[in-house]
């Protein structure tokens, strides 16, 4: 008898342990509706799969009446549009200041600190702030996803240019780098990788962000339309709203993990 | 010509002395070994001659003038660890220093100048036998051939004077043995002043031509960090005088190699091999 943590799974039951859980939920929900459903046919909280169906059928493939829109593609449309712009600002100014800051003693002296308590600022509770400065529309969501997100990726590619050996800089140095040439020649490629990383990171709360801004005022969007449809207790729209959502995040993640590891080759071999 | 003169230098950090009374005067194309116990201050004696650390006392100068306070190109450098770059191959690596040189905004060569610049960093490469290795990434290197890139590195900027602290300590003995051959050849070659930090005395007789000690020479029981290391002995172990008569002789042998054909040639052959003679 080894010790259980001595016992891997082959390949193939990997691939198929991983599946299972997916399928236990989809069977528990299933069995669970179709209780709900052999008593109230018309039972709102747990409807079958076919619900589903005609749902996102009815979203996807016809146009809304009041918006003139396909509607799921319409919301899917303008979620990723201010989930991007929120996310590549973040980024952007993440690296910018991460770098400069974590890079040149003086700004670190003067910002580590303010950086440190910014950061602590819940978003949520200065949303109404920005609603007043940047009005309802689509600037104060995106300025919401960064001001949630760029503190924490500036942050931590401040610690990712510290983390860099101090033999590495002064070698730079003896090899004649100016600093405009050591941040564009050893501190920006060995940052970028980690860059990726806290961006992939940050996914999950960029889209709680997104949802947030979206239930409190839009005329689209995934986060809009689940709270519009709430009311109406039609769990028909949401589920299938969630699991997109679920899967849109996925799919990013997955894309960000392999852009990282075609970009930045050296970086596998080195985690290697 | 690279001249490094100690004057009185001491290193403090707070009240705890780590060097004093550093005195040395280093000359052209020596072969410097600093040995000493662990913590004696080897590493800060060659980090401030990195201009990494700035003395507290006294100054360091190279040919006469106060040494730069920031590390620059005339002093090559190889750690023990972390002195290549992880993300770059190894042709990438050595071509770095030559690219930073001629093009400040981008730091990158196109054109028939990369490939001037790829056939130096080539030729190095070669000389330290890594020349098959060149599109690897370091960490598909062992440690000795990373140290063996390092090496390059530093070369291709042809410093005057190459500073290594402890570069083989984690080597094993064979390759430390082949290291110390391409050390003492590339020495020898690049005419430069090389100052070592070793742990390992054997090696530091073997390769240096001058051997100082960095010890605590007095000890306050109640206060170790009252006192700080100096040089308590000061070897030369290859004599001078015998260096460089040896060189002369070599280069004579070889000038006189490259001048008899000539001079069976040419007519005025007879002065040429007088004056080889000589
Ligand atoms: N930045 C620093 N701040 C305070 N003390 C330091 C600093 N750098 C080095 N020291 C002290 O200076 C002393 C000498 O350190 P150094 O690294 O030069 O020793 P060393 O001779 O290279 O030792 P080793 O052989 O183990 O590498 C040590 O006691 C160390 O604690
Ligand atoms: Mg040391």
């Amino acid at each position: 008898m080894r010790r259980i943590i001595n016992y891997a799974p082959s390949p193939g039951a990997k691939v198929i342990l991983a599946i299972l859980p997916f399928v236990l939920l989809v069977g528990v929900y299933f069995l669970g509706s179709s209780a709900r459903l052999a008593i109230d046919p018309a039972d709102k909280l747990m409807p079958g799969f076919s619900s589903f169906y005609a749902s996102m059928m009815r979203l996807g493939t016809t146009i809304d009446i009041a918006t003139k829109q396909y509607l799921l593609w319409w919301d899917t449309w303008l979620s990723l549009q201010r989930l991007f712009l929120g996310l590549g600002i973040s980024a952007l100014i993440g690296l910018v200041l991460g770098i400069l800051v974590g890079f040149v003693p003086y700004l670190r002296a003067t910002f580590e600190p303010f950086f440190a308590a910014f950061s602590l600022i819940p978003p949520l509770a200065v949303l109404p702030i920005l609603f007043i400065l940047f009005g309802l529309g689509e600037q104060s969501k995106i300025v919401l996803i960064v001001f949630g997100i760029a503190p924490f990726i500036t942050r931590d590619v401040m610690l990712r240019v510290a983390s860099l050996p101090t033999e590495q800089i002064v070698k730079a140095q003896t090899l004649g780098a100016s600093t405009w040439q050591m941040i564009t020649g050893v501190i920006l490629p060995q940052v970028m990788p980690r860059l990726l990383d806290s961006v992939r990171l940050s996914l999950g709360a960029a889209w709680l962000f997104v949802i947030a801004a979206e239930a409190i005022t839009a005329e689209g969007g995934l986060g809009y339309r689940i709270f519009l449809v709430r009311r109406y207790l039609a769990m028909d729209v949401i589920l299938p709203y969630v699991a997109w959502i679920t899967l849109l995040a996925f799919l990013m993640d997955y894309a960000l993990r392999k852009i990282a590891a075609v970009a930045y080759p050296w970086d596998r071999i080195k985690a290697a | 010509m690279t001249q490094i003169i100690f004057d009185d230098v001491w290193k403090e950090y707070g009240e705890h002395i780590v060097l004093e009374r550093i005195n040395l005067t280093l000359d052209d194309h020596e072969f410097l070994a600093v040995i000493g116990p662990s913590g004696a201050g080897k590493t800060t004696f060659l980090r401030m001659l990195l201009s990494q650390e700035a003395p507290t006392r006294g100054r360091i100068l190279i040919d006469g003038e106060p040494i730069a306070p920031e590390p620059t190109a005339d002093r090559g450098v190889v750690f023990q660890r972390y002195s290549v770059f992880p993300h770059r191959t190894v042709l990438g690596n050595v071509m770095m220093g030559p690219q930073w040189a001629a093009s400040p905004l981008l730091g990158r060569l196109f054109g028939a100048r990369r490939r001037a610049v790829e056939e130096r960093a080539m030729a190095l490469l070669t000389r330290v036998g890594l020349a098959e290795h060149a599109e690897k990434y370091p960490a598909q290197l062992s440690g000795g051939m990373q140290q063996r890139l390092a090496l390059a590195q530093a070369l291709i900027m042809k410093p005057k004077v190459l500073l290594l602290d402890e570069p083989f300590g984690a080597l094993d003995p064979g390759t430390r043995k082949q290291m110390h051959e391409l050390v003492s050849e590339l020495w020898e070659e690049n005419a430069m002043t090389i100052v070592m930090v070793t742990h390992d005395l054997p090696e530091a007789f073997l390769l240096g031509t001058r051997v100082i000690a960095v010890e605590r020479p007095r000890k306050d029981p109640q206060a170790p960090e009252r006192f700080g290391a100096t040089i308590v002995s000061d070897y030369e172990t290859k004599c001078r005088i015998v260096r460089d008569s040896r060189r002369f002789e070599a280069d004579r042998a070889q000038a006189r190699l490259a001048l008899v054909p000539d001079s069976l040639l040419s007519a005025g052959g007879t002065s040429a091999a007088a004056l080889v003679k000589d």
